[in-house]
């Protein structure tokens, strides 16, 4: 069956997909998407995280059709969203200009997924006009991503650096 | 394999009469995993995610009708006030992305006796409905369930909704496992109060075949709660609680915890879930 969603704000159907294929697959085989990691395949890691519709899902539980006619943001998506970080003009996020900064990465496998969901959460937060989140907030938005490397601490300091950034950009007037 | 896309109710219902055998399909948190790992090969998926009457929740007449469809999400952020064991439950499901897609109905289709929605429904006394070309009909949640995986619901129903009752009372749910979050529960129960009423109702989860209930232990505190203070109750009640409740469990051994670590945690779920409503009790909620 064809499958057509707009992917980070562009119009995009994939072909001949089998209906038991997850958003995930369409977005890495056959879109040529692979921000998205594949690992766990069953909604433990998180390192799928995608928007759909703007709501933050494990693409590997989406079934391709039920993304038909939908808006799907990736991580590919974040940085040219610019975001209201130190660097507004930077190609990245804030979210991601803080992983940088922060060294919130070592394999690199699950920070796609992280960084979508911490997006998530300062939209749902300092972007939204709230105050900037606390570590329980950080650590309860981002329980359903595992990372096997860092042990946390440097990506809940990337959030935090993160939040607080666009907190000062919202106070200030609004880089978004 | 088919991927059938209903735009209405009735041809969802008509879909499934046709395809008894195709699977519905929402949140996928539960279905996704089965194809994604070979383990089920089914003729056709029935997408129900499109439909609005599912997605919907609204209080009528004394309960909360809860669309099969209602995420979590939606729970959590919306309904506590309407269904708050079944809200605490809904915020022990694994994790955010989970909770936006995951939903009540998915948790009934699947019918995991391990599923979190399970204890409060069947506490709470809350009614699933299923629906068909045939007709609608509430069953009990306490006769939903047959065994793991199994339910009442004929091959061409479909969960359109439960009903849950409005809270008289303090109610609390709480859940064992290894860390808070994307965790299967190893045990988890639920107790409901009806203040007015003056009965008990509990849930037993992950400890059985299917979500179980203790008719024992809800008579012993119907009669040993303090309905006039909620006062804290005497250890040696909370204990002959907690023991009933054990008792009514009919655990195994399996990857997650021996039969034997889930009697004991029901009973330290049960003279705490006693404690915290006595306390709410106190503090108002009747």
């Amino acid at each position: 069956m064809r499958v057509a969603f707009t992917v980070n704000g562009e119009d995009m159907a994939a072909e001949d997909v089998w209906p038991g294929e997850s958003l995930l697959y369409v977005l890495r085989e056959r879109l040529g998407l692979p921000g998205s990691k594949n690992a766990c395949e069953q909604g433990e890691c998180g390192s799928c995280t995608v928007y759909l519709d703007g709501v933050t899902v494990c693409a590997c539980m989406v079934a391709a059709g039920q993304a038909a006619g939908r808006a799907v943001r990736t991580v590919e998506g974040l940085a040219a969203s610019g975001g209201a970080g130190p660097a507004p003009d930077s190609r990245l996020s804030s979210v991601q200009e803080a992983f940088v900064e922060a060294g919130a990465v070592q394999c690199g496998f699950c920070t796609p997924g992280l960084v979508v969901q911490a997006d998530d959460l300062l939209a749902r937060t300092v972007r939204a006009g709230g105050p900037a989140p606390g570590d329980a907030e950080i650590r309860e938005a981002l329980a359903g991503n595992l990372c096997r490397c860092t042990g946390y601490e440097k990506i809940i300091e990337a959030v935090r650096t993160a939040a607080e950034h666009e907190e000062r950009a919202v106070r200030r007037g609004g880089a978004r | 394999m088919e991927f059938l896309s209903p735009s209405t109710w009735e041809e969802a219902l008509a879909a499934k009469s046709g395809r008894p055998e195709a699977v519905p399909i929402t949140g996928g948190t539960d279905v996704m995993v089965e194809l994604n790992f070979d383990r089920r090969r089914p003729g056709a998926l029935l997408d129900l995610s499109r439909l609005p009457e599912p997605a919907q929740w609204r209080a009528e007449g004394g309960h909360l009708r809860l669309g099969a469809a209602v995420t979590y999400t939606a729970i959590v952020e919306h309904l506590a006030g309407h269904a708050p064991a079944l809200a605490q439950a809904a915020r022990s499901v694994a994790s955010p992305q989970i909770r936006n897609r995951g939903s009540v109905g998915g948790n009934l289709g699947s019918a995991s006796p391990a599923g979190d929605c399970h204890p409060p429904l069947v506490a709470a006394g809350a009614e699933v409905e299923l629906a068909s070309v045939r007709g609608v009909r509430r069953v009990p949640a306490r006769e939903f369930y047959l065994g793991p995986g199994s339910s009442v619901r004929e091959a061409d129903e479909l969960i359109s909704a439960v009903l849950v009752p409005a809270p008289a009372g303090p109610q609390q749910f709480s859940k064992i496992g290894t860390r808070n979050a994307m965790v299967i529960a190893v045990a988890s129960f639920c107790l409901v109060l009806d203040a007015g009423a003056r009965t008990v109702g509990t849930g037993i989860g992950s400890a059985g075949p299917r979500p179980l209930r203790s008719p024992e232990a809800e008579a012993f505190l119907a009669a040993e709660f303090d309905w006039e203070g909620g006062a804290e109750p005497s250890e040696a009640a909370a204990r002959h609680f907690g023991a009933l409740v054990a008792a009514a469990a009919e655990p195994i051994d399996d990857v997650r915890g021996t039969a034997a670590y889930r009697r004991h945690a029901l009973a330290v779920m049960a003279r705490r879930a006693w404690v915290w409503c006595a306390a709410d009790y106190r503090k108002g909620a009747r």
